[in-house]
Protein backbone atom coordinates (compact mmCIF):
# COMPACT_ATOMS: atom_id res chain seq x y z
CA UNK A 1 0.00 0.00 0.00
CA UNK A 2 3.04 2.24 0.97
CA UNK A 3 4.43 1.80 -2.24
CA UNK A 4 1.57 2.52 -3.90
CA UNK A 5 1.14 5.69 -2.71
CA UNK A 6 4.69 6.20 -3.25
CA UNK A 7 4.08 5.46 -7.14
CA UNK A 8 1.25 8.32 -7.41
CA UNK A 9 2.14 10.85 -5.57
CA UNK A 10 5.01 12.11 -7.94
CA UNK A 11 2.27 11.05 -11.07
CA UNK A 12 -0.03 13.48 -9.43
CA UNK A 13 2.26 16.21 -8.80
CA UNK A 14 3.77 15.84 -12.33
CA UNK A 15 0.60 16.07 -13.96
CA UNK A 16 -0.29 19.46 -11.92
CA UNK A 17 3.33 20.75 -12.55
CA UNK A 18 2.74 20.03 -16.87
CA UNK A 19 -0.59 21.65 -16.71
CA UNK A 20 0.92 24.79 -14.63
CA UNK A 21 3.46 25.05 -17.04
CA UNK A 22 1.64 24.60 -19.95
CA UNK A 23 -0.59 27.58 -18.41
CA UNK A 24 2.52 30.31 -18.17
CA UNK A 25 3.46 28.78 -21.50
CA UNK A 26 0.12 30.01 -23.33
CA UNK A 27 -0.11 33.03 -21.24
CA UNK A 28 3.45 33.67 -22.33
CA UNK A 29 2.38 32.86 -26.14
CA UNK A 30 -1.03 35.56 -25.82
CA UNK A 31 1.57 38.21 -23.95
CA UNK A 32 3.73 37.47 -27.36
CA UNK A 33 1.09 37.74 -29.32
CA UNK A 34 -0.07 41.46 -28.20
CA UNK A 35 4.06 42.35 -28.22
CA UNK A 36 4.28 41.24 -31.54
CA UNK A 37 0.68 42.56 -33.62
CA UNK A 38 2.00 46.21 -33.06
CA UNK A 39 5.68 46.06 -33.66
CA UNK A 40 6.33 46.06 -37.94
CA UNK A 41 7.08 44.64 -40.49
CA UNK A 42 3.03 43.97 -40.90
CA UNK A 43 2.27 41.46 -43.12
CA UNK A 44 -0.80 42.35 -44.56
CA UNK A 45 -0.92 40.13 -47.46
CA UNK A 46 -0.72 37.36 -45.54
CA UNK A 47 -3.52 38.87 -43.31
CA UNK A 48 -5.52 39.32 -46.44
CA UNK A 49 -4.81 36.10 -47.69
CA UNK A 50 -5.75 33.83 -44.43
CA UNK A 51 -8.86 36.12 -44.16
CA UNK A 52 -9.64 34.82 -47.47
CA UNK A 53 -8.93 30.82 -46.77
CA UNK A 54 -10.97 31.49 -43.12
CA UNK A 55 -13.61 33.33 -44.72
CA UNK A 56 -14.60 32.09 -47.91
CA UNK A 57 -13.56 28.18 -47.62
CA UNK A 58 -15.76 28.41 -44.05
CA UNK A 59 -18.82 29.52 -46.52
CA UNK A 60 -20.52 26.24 -47.69
CA UNK A 61 -20.37 24.58 -43.92
CA UNK A 62 -21.41 28.05 -42.00
CA UNK A 63 -24.29 28.34 -44.97
CA UNK A 64 -25.52 24.52 -45.05
CA UNK A 65 -25.24 25.00 -41.13
CA UNK A 66 -27.01 28.00 -40.22
CA UNK A 67 -29.88 27.30 -42.75
CA UNK A 68 -30.68 23.88 -41.19
CA UNK A 69 -30.57 25.26 -38.18
CA UNK A 70 -33.08 28.24 -38.41
CA UNK A 71 -35.63 25.56 -40.08
CA UNK A 72 -34.84 23.03 -37.39
CA UNK A 73 -35.09 25.11 -34.33
CA UNK A 74 -38.49 26.83 -36.08
CA UNK A 75 -39.91 23.55 -36.40
CA UNK A 76 -39.28 22.56 -33.00
CA UNK A 77 -40.42 25.59 -31.17
CA UNK A 78 -43.90 25.86 -33.33
CA UNK A 79 -45.75 23.10 -30.78
CA UNK A 80 -44.97 24.45 -27.29
CA UNK A 81 -45.92 28.28 -28.71
CA UNK A 82 -49.33 26.68 -30.91
CA UNK A 83 -50.14 25.18 -27.40
CA UNK A 84 -50.64 28.79 -26.34
CA UNK A 85 -52.04 29.83 -29.53
CA UNK A 86 -48.61 32.30 -30.37
CA UNK A 87 -47.29 30.63 -33.41
CA UNK A 88 -46.82 34.43 -34.36
CA UNK A 89 -44.32 35.13 -32.07
CA UNK A 90 -42.08 32.39 -34.08
CA UNK A 91 -40.04 34.93 -35.94
CA UNK A 92 -39.28 37.03 -32.50
CA UNK A 93 -38.49 33.82 -30.64
CA UNK A 94 -35.89 32.49 -33.59
CA UNK A 95 -35.11 35.91 -34.09
CA UNK A 96 -33.52 36.50 -30.44
CA UNK A 97 -32.12 32.90 -29.85
CA UNK A 98 -29.98 33.04 -33.11
CA UNK A 99 -28.80 36.90 -33.00
CA UNK A 100 -28.20 36.14 -28.79
CA UNK A 101 -26.85 32.83 -28.75
CA UNK A 102 -26.94 30.19 -31.69
CA UNK A 103 -25.34 32.31 -34.25
CA UNK A 104 -22.12 33.13 -32.68
CA UNK A 105 -21.74 29.62 -30.85
CA UNK A 106 -22.81 27.35 -34.01
CA UNK A 107 -20.41 29.29 -36.31
CA UNK A 108 -17.37 29.23 -33.63
CA UNK A 109 -17.85 25.42 -32.71
CA UNK A 110 -17.77 25.17 -37.04
CA UNK A 111 -14.81 27.24 -36.84
CA UNK A 112 -13.05 25.56 -33.98
CA UNK A 113 -13.78 22.28 -35.88
CA UNK A 114 -12.88 23.27 -39.44
CA UNK A 115 -10.48 26.44 -39.32
CA UNK A 116 -8.68 25.67 -35.41
CA UNK A 117 -8.04 22.20 -36.53
CA UNK A 118 -6.39 23.39 -40.07
CA UNK A 119 -4.40 25.84 -38.38
CA UNK A 120 -2.83 23.23 -35.56
CA UNK A 121 -2.26 20.78 -38.40
CA UNK A 122 -0.72 22.84 -40.64
CA UNK A 123 1.64 24.88 -38.42
CA UNK A 124 2.40 21.27 -36.40
CA UNK A 125 3.36 19.66 -39.58
CA UNK A 126 6.06 23.01 -40.43
CA UNK A 127 7.23 22.78 -37.19
CA UNK A 128 8.08 19.04 -37.53
CA UNK A 129 9.57 19.42 -40.64
CA UNK A 130 11.57 22.35 -39.93
CA UNK A 131 10.28 25.05 -41.93
CA UNK A 132 9.51 27.14 -38.90
CA UNK A 133 13.25 26.50 -38.25
CA UNK A 134 13.93 27.60 -42.08
CA UNK A 135 12.11 30.91 -41.37
CA UNK A 136 13.66 31.63 -38.53
CA UNK A 137 17.31 30.89 -39.92
CA UNK A 138 16.77 32.97 -42.93
CA UNK A 139 16.26 36.12 -40.38
CA UNK A 140 11.89 36.16 -40.73
CA UNK A 141 10.22 35.98 -37.73
CA UNK A 142 7.90 32.84 -37.60
CA UNK A 143 5.82 33.77 -34.86
CA UNK A 144 4.51 37.11 -36.85
CA UNK A 145 4.18 35.41 -40.28
CA UNK A 146 2.38 32.43 -39.16
CA UNK A 147 1.01 33.04 -35.81
CA UNK A 148 -0.01 36.83 -36.11
CA UNK A 149 -1.41 36.41 -39.01
CA UNK A 150 -3.55 33.63 -38.73
CA UNK A 151 -4.72 34.82 -35.05
CA UNK A 152 -5.77 38.42 -36.99
CA UNK A 153 -7.78 36.61 -39.57
CA UNK A 154 -9.87 34.17 -37.39
CA UNK A 155 -10.62 37.37 -34.85
CA UNK A 156 -11.67 39.33 -37.85
CA UNK A 157 -13.54 36.59 -39.76
CA UNK A 158 -15.58 34.86 -37.19
CA UNK A 159 -17.85 38.11 -36.42
CA UNK A 160 -18.62 38.42 -39.94
CA UNK A 161 -18.99 34.75 -40.27
CA UNK A 162 -21.56 34.95 -37.23
CA UNK A 163 -23.37 37.78 -39.02
CA UNK A 164 -23.98 35.80 -42.32
CA UNK A 165 -25.01 32.57 -40.48
CA UNK A 166 -27.76 34.35 -38.35
CA UNK A 167 -29.12 36.09 -41.61
CA UNK A 168 -28.83 32.57 -43.40
CA UNK A 169 -30.41 30.95 -39.97
CA UNK A 170 -33.26 33.38 -40.32
CA UNK A 171 -34.01 32.70 -43.95
CA UNK A 172 -34.24 28.93 -43.00
CA UNK A 173 -36.89 30.03 -40.69
CA UNK A 174 -38.74 32.30 -42.75
CA UNK A 175 -39.17 29.42 -45.24
CA UNK A 176 -40.40 27.37 -42.81
CA UNK A 177 -42.28 29.92 -40.95
CA UNK A 178 -43.81 30.78 -44.78
CA UNK A 179 -44.87 27.41 -45.45
CA UNK A 180 -46.63 26.81 -41.99
CA UNK A 181 -48.05 30.13 -41.23
CA UNK A 182 -48.27 31.70 -44.87
CA UNK A 183 -46.30 34.87 -42.85
CA UNK A 184 -45.12 37.23 -45.71
CA UNK A 185 -40.64 38.07 -45.87
CA UNK A 186 -41.59 41.76 -45.07
CA UNK A 187 -43.51 40.90 -41.77
CA UNK A 188 -41.33 38.38 -40.94
CA UNK A 189 -38.49 40.95 -40.58
CA UNK A 190 -40.44 43.48 -39.64
CA UNK A 191 -41.23 41.62 -36.21
CA UNK A 192 -37.41 39.97 -35.95
CA UNK A 193 -36.02 43.55 -36.15
CA UNK A 194 -38.50 45.06 -33.57
CA UNK A 195 -37.12 42.01 -30.97
CA UNK A 196 -33.46 42.30 -31.40
CA UNK A 197 -31.81 45.27 -29.97
CA UNK A 198 -28.72 46.88 -30.41
CA UNK A 199 -27.23 45.41 -27.23
CA UNK A 200 -28.17 41.79 -28.98
CA UNK A 201 -26.04 42.86 -31.86
CA UNK A 202 -23.20 44.43 -30.18
CA UNK A 203 -22.28 41.69 -27.66
CA UNK A 204 -23.45 38.83 -30.46
CA UNK A 205 -20.25 40.67 -32.53
CA UNK A 206 -17.59 41.45 -29.67
CA UNK A 207 -18.10 37.37 -28.01
CA UNK A 208 -17.91 36.82 -31.69
CA UNK A 209 -14.35 38.35 -31.39
CA UNK A 210 -13.25 36.41 -28.02
CA UNK A 211 -14.53 33.09 -30.14
CA UNK A 212 -12.32 34.44 -33.32
CA UNK A 213 -9.37 35.19 -31.17
CA UNK A 214 -9.54 32.04 -29.05
CA UNK A 215 -9.74 30.02 -32.20
CA UNK A 216 -6.73 31.16 -33.38
CA UNK A 217 -4.88 31.37 -30.85
CA UNK A 218 -6.00 27.96 -29.45
CA UNK A 219 -4.91 26.70 -33.20
CA UNK A 220 -1.82 28.23 -33.28
CA UNK A 221 -0.09 27.52 -30.14
CA UNK A 222 -1.19 23.63 -30.35
CA UNK A 223 0.95 23.98 -33.58
CA UNK A 224 3.35 26.14 -32.85
CA UNK A 225 3.79 23.39 -29.66
CA UNK A 226 3.41 19.87 -31.06
CA UNK A 227 5.85 17.72 -30.77
CA UNK A 228 8.35 15.76 -33.21
CA UNK A 229 6.80 13.14 -35.45
CA UNK A 230 3.31 13.01 -37.95
CA UNK A 231 1.82 11.86 -34.44
CA UNK A 232 2.36 15.14 -32.99
CA UNK A 233 0.60 16.85 -35.72
CA UNK A 234 -2.39 14.76 -35.22
CA UNK A 235 -2.47 15.40 -31.46
CA UNK A 236 -1.91 19.07 -32.09
CA UNK A 237 -5.22 19.26 -34.16
CA UNK A 238 -6.93 17.25 -32.42
CA UNK A 239 -6.43 19.63 -28.82
CA UNK A 240 -6.84 22.90 -31.10
CA UNK A 241 -10.74 21.79 -31.80
CA UNK A 242 -11.66 19.94 -28.31
CA UNK A 243 -9.89 23.14 -26.13
CA UNK A 244 -11.17 25.67 -28.33
CA UNK A 245 -14.77 24.21 -27.86
CA UNK A 246 -14.63 23.72 -24.25
CA UNK A 247 -13.30 27.22 -24.27
CA UNK A 248 -15.91 29.08 -26.64
CA UNK A 249 -18.75 27.39 -23.95
CA UNK A 250 -16.88 28.64 -20.82
CA UNK A 251 -16.82 32.62 -23.23
CA UNK A 252 -20.63 31.84 -24.05
CA UNK A 253 -21.49 31.39 -20.37
CA UNK A 254 -19.32 34.49 -19.16
CA UNK A 255 -20.84 36.55 -21.62
CA UNK A 256 -24.53 35.76 -21.01
CA UNK A 257 -23.53 36.92 -17.51
CA UNK A 258 -21.99 39.88 -18.70
CA UNK A 259 -25.18 41.26 -20.80
CA UNK A 260 -27.55 39.97 -18.23
CA UNK A 261 -25.95 42.02 -15.61
CA UNK A 262 -25.52 45.51 -18.14
CA UNK A 263 -29.78 44.37 -19.59
CA UNK A 264 -30.47 43.92 -15.36
CA UNK A 265 -28.69 47.88 -15.22
CA UNK B 1 47.64 33.41 -42.02
CA UNK B 2 43.61 31.93 -42.87
CA UNK B 3 41.23 34.15 -41.28
CA UNK B 4 38.59 32.31 -39.05
CA UNK B 5 34.78 32.50 -39.73
CA UNK B 6 34.28 30.31 -37.19
CA UNK B 7 35.76 29.51 -34.12
CA UNK B 8 33.75 27.72 -31.12
CA UNK B 9 35.77 26.83 -27.90
CA UNK B 10 34.55 24.30 -24.97
CA UNK B 11 30.97 24.31 -26.02
CA UNK B 12 29.01 22.66 -23.83
CA UNK B 13 25.06 21.73 -24.82
CA UNK B 14 22.93 19.18 -22.94
CA UNK B 15 18.82 18.13 -23.25
CA UNK B 16 17.98 16.72 -19.79
CA UNK B 17 20.49 14.27 -18.54
CA UNK B 18 21.81 13.87 -21.07
CA UNK B 19 24.94 15.69 -21.84
CA UNK B 20 25.64 15.60 -26.53
CA UNK B 21 28.20 18.29 -26.73
CA UNK B 22 31.00 18.24 -23.71
CA UNK B 23 33.62 20.58 -24.54
CA UNK B 24 33.97 21.22 -28.24
CA UNK B 25 36.76 22.99 -30.27
CA UNK B 26 36.71 23.81 -33.84
CA UNK B 27 37.76 26.34 -36.11
CA UNK B 28 36.29 27.05 -39.89
CA UNK B 29 38.82 29.19 -42.44
CA UNK B 30 37.48 31.52 -45.34
CA UNK B 31 36.97 29.30 -48.21
CA UNK B 32 37.22 25.53 -46.74
CA UNK B 33 34.70 23.26 -46.72
CA UNK B 34 34.49 21.15 -42.86
CA UNK B 35 33.17 18.00 -42.98
CA UNK B 36 31.65 16.74 -39.33
CA UNK B 37 31.17 13.03 -39.13
CA UNK B 38 29.33 11.17 -36.15
CA UNK B 39 27.23 8.94 -35.58
CA UNK B 40 23.12 9.20 -35.14
CA UNK B 41 22.40 11.63 -32.16
CA UNK B 42 26.29 12.25 -31.41
CA UNK B 43 25.21 16.06 -31.31
CA UNK B 44 26.38 16.92 -35.02
CA UNK B 45 23.32 19.18 -36.35
CA UNK B 46 22.86 20.65 -32.65
CA UNK B 47 26.49 22.28 -33.61
CA UNK B 48 24.96 24.04 -36.13
CA UNK B 49 21.83 25.03 -34.68
CA UNK B 50 23.23 26.90 -32.12
CA UNK B 51 25.88 28.39 -34.78
CA UNK B 52 22.57 30.46 -36.06
CA UNK B 53 20.98 30.85 -33.14
CA UNK B 54 17.99 28.13 -33.30
CA UNK B 55 19.37 27.07 -30.02
CA UNK B 56 21.52 27.81 -27.09
CA UNK B 57 24.52 26.90 -25.82
CA UNK B 58 25.34 26.24 -21.79
CA UNK B 59 28.60 26.95 -21.76
CA UNK B 60 31.36 27.75 -24.19
CA UNK B 61 31.56 29.94 -27.05
CA UNK B 62 30.20 30.11 -30.54
CA UNK B 63 32.33 33.16 -32.39
CA UNK B 64 30.58 33.30 -36.18
CA UNK B 65 32.08 36.14 -38.25
CA UNK B 66 33.51 38.14 -35.87
CA UNK B 67 30.09 37.87 -33.21
CA UNK B 68 29.75 36.09 -30.22
CA UNK B 69 26.64 34.36 -31.13
CA UNK B 70 25.37 33.96 -27.47
CA UNK B 71 25.27 37.75 -26.91
CA UNK B 72 23.40 38.87 -30.11
CA UNK B 73 20.38 41.17 -29.55
CA UNK B 74 17.38 39.46 -31.87
CA UNK B 75 18.00 41.99 -34.51
CA UNK B 76 21.82 41.47 -34.79
CA UNK B 77 21.26 37.70 -34.62
CA UNK B 78 19.44 38.24 -37.68
CA UNK B 79 21.57 40.45 -39.83
CA UNK B 80 24.33 37.33 -38.82
CA UNK B 81 21.85 34.90 -40.33
CA UNK B 82 21.80 36.54 -43.45
CA UNK B 83 25.45 35.61 -43.68
CA UNK B 84 24.62 31.79 -42.91
CA UNK B 85 22.90 29.77 -45.41
CA UNK B 86 21.35 26.48 -43.72
CA UNK B 87 20.28 23.81 -45.66
CA UNK B 88 18.23 21.16 -43.76
CA UNK B 89 18.33 17.42 -43.34
CA UNK B 90 14.60 17.71 -45.28
CA UNK B 91 15.03 20.54 -47.59
CA UNK B 92 12.27 22.35 -45.01
CA UNK B 93 10.70 23.95 -47.98
CA UNK B 94 7.32 25.77 -47.27
CA UNK B 95 5.22 23.46 -48.72
CA UNK B 96 2.35 25.72 -49.26
CA UNK B 97 4.43 27.50 -51.70
CA UNK B 98 5.60 27.12 -55.15
CA UNK B 99 9.21 26.76 -56.00
CA UNK B 100 9.60 30.40 -57.22
CA UNK B 101 7.53 31.46 -53.92
CA UNK B 102 10.00 29.21 -51.32
CA UNK B 103 12.90 31.23 -53.52
CA UNK B 104 11.72 34.74 -53.04
CA UNK B 105 10.41 33.97 -49.36
CA UNK B 106 13.75 35.68 -47.88
CA UNK B 107 14.49 38.03 -50.64
CA UNK B 108 11.33 39.83 -50.51
CA UNK B 109 11.77 40.03 -46.69
CA UNK B 110 14.93 40.84 -46.01
CA UNK B 111 16.39 42.58 -49.66
CA UNK B 112 14.77 46.30 -49.74
CA UNK B 113 13.87 48.29 -53.14
CA UNK B 114 14.35 44.97 -55.48
CA UNK B 115 11.89 45.89 -58.49
CA UNK B 116 9.80 42.42 -59.76
CA UNK B 117 12.63 42.06 -62.77
CA UNK B 118 15.46 42.22 -60.13
CA UNK B 119 13.60 39.47 -58.15
CA UNK B 120 12.52 37.13 -61.28
CA UNK B 121 16.65 37.60 -62.63
CA UNK B 122 17.99 35.99 -58.97
CA UNK B 123 15.42 33.13 -58.99
CA UNK B 124 15.85 32.62 -62.52
CA UNK B 125 20.07 32.62 -62.16
CA UNK B 126 19.72 30.43 -58.82
CA UNK B 127 17.63 27.71 -60.60
CA UNK B 128 19.58 27.59 -63.59
CA UNK B 129 22.85 26.77 -61.17
CA UNK B 130 21.30 24.08 -59.37
CA UNK B 131 20.15 22.37 -62.58
CA UNK B 132 16.41 23.06 -62.06
CA UNK B 133 15.16 25.82 -64.14
CA UNK B 134 12.25 24.17 -65.03
CA UNK B 135 10.79 23.80 -61.86
CA UNK B 136 9.91 27.00 -61.28
CA UNK B 137 6.24 26.84 -60.66
CA UNK B 138 5.92 23.14 -59.21
CA UNK B 139 4.83 22.36 -55.73
CA UNK B 140 7.66 21.00 -53.12
CA UNK B 141 5.61 17.66 -53.32
CA UNK B 142 5.66 17.24 -57.07
CA UNK B 143 9.95 17.02 -56.56
CA UNK B 144 12.23 14.11 -55.43
CA UNK B 145 14.64 14.15 -52.56
CA UNK B 146 17.58 15.35 -54.68
CA UNK B 147 15.45 18.30 -56.62
CA UNK B 148 13.82 19.34 -52.73
CA UNK B 149 17.69 19.31 -51.60
CA UNK B 150 18.93 21.50 -54.56
CA UNK B 151 15.50 24.27 -54.10
CA UNK B 152 16.51 24.21 -50.40
CA UNK B 153 20.08 25.21 -51.29
CA UNK B 154 19.03 27.88 -53.92
CA UNK B 155 16.47 29.51 -51.31
CA UNK B 156 19.55 29.76 -48.71
CA UNK B 157 22.14 31.16 -51.84
CA UNK B 158 19.64 33.86 -52.55
CA UNK B 159 20.57 36.21 -49.92
CA UNK B 160 24.60 35.23 -51.02
CA UNK B 161 25.67 33.81 -47.64
CA UNK B 162 29.28 33.93 -46.69
CA UNK B 163 29.45 30.51 -44.58
CA UNK B 164 26.82 27.53 -45.45
CA UNK B 165 25.63 24.84 -43.47
CA UNK B 166 24.66 21.58 -44.65
CA UNK B 167 22.78 19.39 -42.53
CA UNK B 168 22.89 15.26 -43.96
CA UNK B 169 23.30 16.53 -47.62
CA UNK B 170 22.87 13.09 -48.72
CA UNK B 171 20.27 11.20 -46.48
CA UNK B 172 17.80 9.30 -48.16
CA UNK B 173 19.49 9.80 -51.32
CA UNK B 174 20.15 7.30 -53.90
CA UNK B 175 24.28 6.98 -55.06
CA UNK B 176 23.67 8.94 -58.13
CA UNK B 177 22.17 11.69 -56.69
CA UNK B 178 24.47 12.03 -54.03
CA UNK B 179 27.18 12.29 -56.47
CA UNK B 180 25.23 15.10 -57.90
CA UNK B 181 24.78 16.61 -54.37
CA UNK B 182 28.40 16.43 -53.90
CA UNK B 183 28.95 18.07 -57.09
CA UNK B 184 26.83 21.30 -55.82
CA UNK B 185 28.55 21.83 -52.71
CA UNK B 186 31.78 21.42 -54.60
CA UNK B 187 30.28 24.29 -57.37
CA UNK B 188 28.36 26.85 -54.78
CA UNK B 189 32.28 26.65 -52.94
CA UNK B 190 33.59 27.62 -56.56
CA UNK B 191 31.10 30.26 -57.52
CA UNK B 192 29.44 31.72 -54.60
CA UNK B 193 33.36 31.94 -52.43
CA UNK B 194 31.29 30.07 -49.37
CA UNK B 195 32.74 28.45 -46.46
CA UNK B 196 31.28 25.26 -45.54
CA UNK B 197 30.16 23.17 -42.82
CA UNK B 198 28.83 19.81 -44.29
CA UNK B 199 27.06 17.26 -41.17
CA UNK B 200 27.00 13.86 -42.72
CA UNK B 201 27.58 10.21 -41.84
CA UNK B 202 28.44 9.55 -45.31
CA UNK B 203 32.09 9.28 -46.10
CA UNK B 204 31.86 9.50 -49.86
CA UNK B 205 30.22 12.71 -49.32
CA UNK B 206 32.87 13.47 -46.97
CA UNK B 207 35.93 12.83 -49.10
CA UNK B 208 34.32 14.64 -51.69
CA UNK B 209 33.34 17.46 -50.60
CA UNK B 210 35.36 18.12 -47.49
CA UNK B 211 39.54 19.57 -47.26
CA UNK B 212 39.26 18.78 -43.36
CA UNK B 213 37.01 15.83 -41.41
CA UNK B 214 36.40 16.55 -37.75
CA UNK B 215 34.65 12.79 -35.81
CA UNK B 216 32.52 13.93 -33.50
CA UNK B 217 32.33 10.87 -31.16
CA UNK B 218 30.54 11.12 -26.97
CA UNK B 219 30.64 14.76 -27.44
CA UNK B 220 34.00 15.77 -28.64
CA UNK B 221 35.85 15.79 -31.62
CA UNK B 222 38.11 12.51 -31.68
CA UNK B 223 39.92 12.90 -34.74
CA UNK B 224 40.48 16.31 -36.94
CA UNK B 225 42.60 16.50 -40.26
CA UNK B 226 42.98 15.77 -43.70
CA UNK B 227 40.68 12.64 -44.88
CA UNK B 228 43.27 10.65 -45.23
CA UNK B 229 44.77 11.95 -41.78
CA UNK B 230 42.05 11.16 -40.14
CA UNK B 231 41.23 7.52 -41.52
CA UNK B 232 44.69 6.37 -41.96
CA UNK B 233 46.19 6.30 -38.86
CA UNK B 234 42.71 6.28 -36.97
CA UNK B 235 43.52 4.88 -33.28
CA UNK B 236 39.82 5.00 -32.28
CA UNK B 237 38.40 1.96 -33.35
CA UNK B 238 34.81 3.69 -33.82
CA UNK B 239 36.58 5.88 -36.05
CA UNK B 240 38.23 2.97 -37.76
CA UNK B 241 34.45 1.22 -37.98
CA UNK B 242 32.98 4.32 -39.82
CA UNK B 243 35.71 3.80 -42.63
CA UNK B 244 35.06 0.05 -42.84
CA UNK B 245 31.27 0.14 -42.74
CA UNK B 246 31.15 2.87 -46.20
CA UNK B 247 33.78 1.48 -47.78
CA UNK B 248 32.72 -2.30 -47.00
CA UNK B 249 36.30 -3.14 -45.96
CA UNK B 250 35.69 -6.54 -43.04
Amino acid sequence: MAEESHDRKPLLSKKIDKFFTGLADAWNFVRRFFQEVFLPPYEFKEVIHQCYRIGVESLPLISLTGFIVGIVFTNQSRPSLSEFGATSWLPSLISIAVVRAMGPLVTALIAAGKVGSSIGAEIGSMKVTEQIDAMEVSATNPFKFLVVTRVLATTFMIPILVLYTDFVALIGSFINVNANELVSLSTFFVQVFESITFLDITSSILKSLVFGFTIGVVGCYKGYHSSKGTEGVGRAANSAVVISMFLIFIEELLSLQIVNAIRAM
Amino acid sequence: MREKVVEIRGLEKSFGDLDVLKGVDLDLYRGENLVVLGKSGSGKSVLIKIMVGLLKQDAGTMNVLGQEVSTLSPKELNKLRLKIGFSFQNSALYDSMTVRENLEFPLVRNVKNLTRGEINKRIEELLDSVGLPQSINQMPSELSGGQKKRIGVARTLILKPEIMLYDEPTAGLDPITCMDINNLILEVRERYKTSSIVITHDLACAKVTGDRMAVLLDGQFKAMGTFEEVFSHAEDQRVKSFYDYNFIES
